[in-house]
């Protein structure tokens, strides 16, 4: 048993009508890796939040004890001063500055008045090398990729010092082998004695690097569970997140008849919109058939967007080539509208991004993609746009109290259906979903899988692309592996396990 | 209670406005009530109405705005002098012309801005300076004076006087009449909205709310068509300021294209692959912009004359200032027409109210400025509390 590190304690903190946390309790012993891990909601990042000074002192009934004394923050600076770190899901960097610019952001190194960029950058060049970067601190952060992005986040955490680095979903952009590699870094900095808090969804992870468990539900800790002293797997976690066993992860489809084939893509290549040489996508063959999900994986930046909305009436990409048929017939999709009318929907990766309007309510987000359905000469329907997104709601059963709700309201999970809504009252035959369960919760993502048999057993074809293996196994027939811009491997799912995918990939990487 | 001081809230913007006709009728010793500042309130102001309805569309699309709206409306007014009172073309052939040259602009600047991705405020701000310096250029080439006019009678009876005129301080039944027939089109509408969703099971406005708002909105109605009966009847102008915002209300509540330029100001990429086509919708905004500028010109020239190369001078801003203070959204997405009338006529209160209290030129500025940043922070916390919730 070692030190505590960090005490919270009878934490409760309240949101004008909801109770976001009530009575929570987490220890944190000194050189740990601690995971928090809970459901869409449950209270993980409000609990950070408190912890970092986000939400001062005051604010929040309960106690906090670090190093074994009460603290008190009033804002960030009161924790980061003491060591407290916190790394956001979202990456905080400015794209056009450099890497060394970014890691003493507010932080600058120099006189009072003047920054001393030698300094600077020196200092910087440390710090990356710790993280395991070889770039220069002088590199622009646009020009790196996302995994290294977060290295860099990393880096500028050290950079202030910090003994304990809270790290909230450091994954969620990174492929998996830039995942593996920060999971790795954490372990190393472990060896040398950092405290850590990590909240992630994907549970592999947890069993990786946790040392201790604590599972949040419903805004109050549930358990905590040592590593150590138990055997841990990801139906242990589940059970505790969830408060029942999830006996299976994706459910069943039975009875649904794979027919004739449905789309086709011929030797189809994509180039990069700006930088006119790269190739994104590279002679990709493939097809889907009524009442199949075929499944995409591939890494990150492995060109799996780019194909799919290349294919969706040109949406990316310059200089198409290749060929495209829709129920055997040769088409020639120019834009959005174009590839809607062809039965096609395109269910983007960012809801948030380009998915969702979301100071928009639920009903005008259903109808956008078919106004045609809900209006007459161009004149809406109101009556019918209501019923529309009513009966959508019951039909994907999005919680909500009505659907004049503001989808930026809503949950992750929820979002999703409302995106999963609107692509289905366009009617399409072809659904190409890029990501469909990416940052939503176990519950919800069950439910997404379900809608996705629903649209199969009704005759319709799929085509999912994800980066969670698993996901990916447990939900296709059929699946292509994407690696570089171009298709490496093709399997039944039957046939198919986490490491001959795996193989797949990097017996390409190696054939270059 | 609590949703009375909702329904406060809701409306803030017009209890303001109230608030501030109080304020400058008591100021001035009850001038402001008078008819003929009602009708000078309508015909001093109309231009804010047009121009601002297609501020509004542009700035619906994601705080778009139009710089040079105010120098056209000059470049506009000096065309047409050259045409009616220089080269003694015919009022119809010189309205559809300059209609072209409105159209013209209008796809110049939508293509510039829609399709060659320009950013509105710097393609506009061309247009803002050359306008300006092209239209003044127009009229000094053309006359000694640097201004135009007169105007033919046959234009000028088309967008400025008023309709069926009578004396001051005689009563005006042709418009008294007018007032109670769009009293009663308003209440029916009210009850009719409001029994269509009881009928279909909606939630709908309580039945005393509805009755509050149909007795207030008539009782406006009556009150203008009462003084502006006193004051010698309807204005034309208040005939196109009507009509337009009845037409864009209509538009952006009702039909898929308005829905359109809502989605583009919340999330343009969203938009775009559900399969609008968002280019289309930004170069209408333009033209759109351009032909409601056009009809501007027609009543400011109306209305003074001549043509003169100080006309429509900070126009656009007012236009943006009213569309601002009537609660659209300076990031695009949301904002009404309704809300923007109320923020026109609180600008036109304000610029009444304060000539008539002989504040003087600069100190009416600083307070149009304080109007419109305190319009500003107040929604921003509105939305910030509501936030929190």
């Amino acid at each position: 048993m070692g030190k505590i590190l960090l005490e919270m304690k009878d934490i409760t903190k309240t949101f004008p009508g909801v109770k976001a946390l009530d009575n929570v309790n987490l220890q944190v012993e000194e050189g740990e890796i601690h995971a928090l891990v809970g459901e869409n909601g449950a209270g993980k990042s409000t609990l950070m939040n408190v912890l970092s000074g986000i939400y001062p002192y005051g604010t929040y009934e309960g106690d906090i004890i670090y190093n074994g004394e009460v603290c008190q923050f009033q804002k960030i600076t009161d924790s980061e001063k003491r060591g407290i770190v916190i790394i956001h899901q979202e990456l905080a960097l400015v794209p056009q500055m450099s890497i060394g610019e970014n890691m003493f952001l507010g932080n600058e190194r120099g006189s009072k008045n003047a920054i001393n960029w030698d300094e600077t950058y020196s200092e910087a060049d440390k710090y990356l090398k710790m993280v395991g970067l070889s770039e220069s601190s002088r590199v622009l952060v646009k020009d790196i990729g996302t995994g290294k992005q977060q290295l860099v986040e990393i880096a500028k955490a050290l950079a202030k010092n910090a003994k304990l680095l809270i790290l909230d979903e450091p994954t969620s952009s990174l492929n998996e082998t830039d995942s593996r590699a920060l999971l790795d870094l954490m372990l190393e900095f472990k060896k040398k004695g950092m405290t850590m808090i990590i909240i992630t969804h994907k549970l592999n992870e947890v069993v990786y690097v946790a040392d201790k468990i604590t599972v949040v539900r419903d805004g109050s800790t549930v358990e905590t569970m040592d590593c150590h002293s138990i055997t841990i797997n990801e139906d242990r976690i589940i059970k505790g997140m969830v408060g029942r066993e999830i006996t299976d992860r994706f459910p069943k489809r039975s009875n649904v008849e794979i027919g004739d084939v449905n789309m086709e893509v011929k030797d189809w290549t994509v180039y990069h919109p700006v930088y006119a040489e790269r190739k994104v996508v590279d002679n990709v063959n493939m097809n889907v058939k009524k009442g199949e999900v075929v499944g995409i994986y591939g890494l990150m930046g492995a060109g799996r967007t780019e194909l799919a909305m290349s294919i969706f009436g040109r949406s990316y990409g310059a200089d198409i080539s290749g060929s495209l048929y829709i129920n055997g017939e040769e088409v020639v999709l120019k834009n959005p509208r174009e590839a809607i009318n062809a039965k096609l929907a395109y269910v983007t990766e960012d809801r948030k991004g380009n998915g969702l309007v979301l100071s928009n309510p639920i009903r005008v987000n259903t109808s956008l993609a078919n106004m045609a359905g809900v209006s007459n000469k161009g004149i809406i329907d109101m009556d019918k746009e209501y019923q529309v997104a009513v009966e959508y709601k019951d039909k994907l059963r999005t919680k909500t109290p009505s659907v004049e709700q503001n989808v930026g309201n809503l949950s992750g999970g929820n979002q999703q259906k409302v995106l999963l809504a609107k692509w289905m009252f366009t009617d399409p035959e072809i659904l190409i979903l890029d990501e469909p369960t990416r940052g939503i919760d176990v519950g919800a993502k069950y439910e997404i899988y379900c809608i996705i048999n629903d649209l199969v057993k009704a005759g319709k074809s799929v085509v999912m692309i994800s980066s969670e293996l698993p996901e990916v196994i447990g939900m296709s027939d059929r699946i292509y592996i994407m690696n570089e811009g171009r298709f490496v491997g093709e399997m039944k799912a039957s046939d198919a396990t986490q490491e001959n995918i795996m193989a797949c990939i990097l017996q390409a990487g190696r054939g270059e | 209670m609590a949703k009375f001081l909702e329904t406060l809230k809701k409306h803030a913007m017009l209890i303001v406005l109230v608030l501030v006709y109080i304020f400058f009728t008591v100021k001035t010793n009850g001038l402001m009530f008078s008819p003929l500042n009602f009708n000078a309130l309508i015909t001093q102001n109309a231009y804010v109405f047009i121009l601002a309805t297609g501020m509004l569309m542009c700035m619906l699309t994601g705080g778009n705005i139009d710089l040079s709206c105010g120098s056209f409306v000059c470049f506009l007014g000096s065309v047409g002098g050259i045409m009616m009172v220089v080269k003694g073309l015919g009022t119809g052939t010189s309205i559809f012309l300059m209609l072209v040259v409105g159209i013209i602009y209008g796809c110049v600047l939508g293509f510039l801005v829609a399709y060659v991705n320009i950013p509105p405020w710097i393609a506009t701000l061309a247009g803002y300076l050359a306008f300006r310096g092209w239209g003044t250029a127009l009229l000094s080439e053309n006359s000694d004076t640097g201004s135009i006019g007169p105007f033919p009678k046959s234009f000028l009876q088309i967008f400025s006087g008023k309709l069926f005129e009578t004396k001051i301080n005689e009563l005006n039944y042709v418009c008294l009449i007018t007032g109670i027939v769009a009293s009663v089109i308003v209440v029916a509408v009210n009850f009719m909205t409001r029994a269509n969703k009881v009928k279909k099971g909606y939630e709908a406005d309580s039945i005393i709310s509805v009755v509050i708002k149909s007795v207030l909105s008539a009782a406006v109605i009556m009150l203008f068509a009462y003084k502006l009966a006193m004051a010698g009847g309807i204005p034309t102008v208040l005939v196109w300021v009507v009509a337009i915002v009845l037409i864009y209300s209509f538009i952006t509540s009702k039909t898929t294209l308005g829905r359109y330029f809502y989605t583009i100001g919340g999330n343009k990429e969203a938009t775009r692959l559900s399969g609008v086509d968002t280019k289309k919708i930004m170069f209408f905004a333009y033209l759109n912009m351009a032909i409601l500028t056009v009809i501007t010109s027609y009543i400011v020239v109306a209305r003074f004359q001549a043509a003169n190369s100080t006309a429509g001078t900070n126009y656009e801003m007012d236009a943006i200032a009213a569309c601002v203070v009537g609660g659209v959204s300076a990031y695009g997405g949301s904002g009404s027409v309704f809300g923007m009338v109320i923020g026109a006529t609180l600008i036109g209160v304000i610029n009444l109210g304060m000539q008539l209290t002989g504040v003087d030129a600069d100190w009416q500025k600083i307070v149009k400025g304080a109007v419109l940043l305190g319009a500003v922070v107040f929604d921003i916390m509105a939305a910030k509390k509501n936030a929190n919730k």
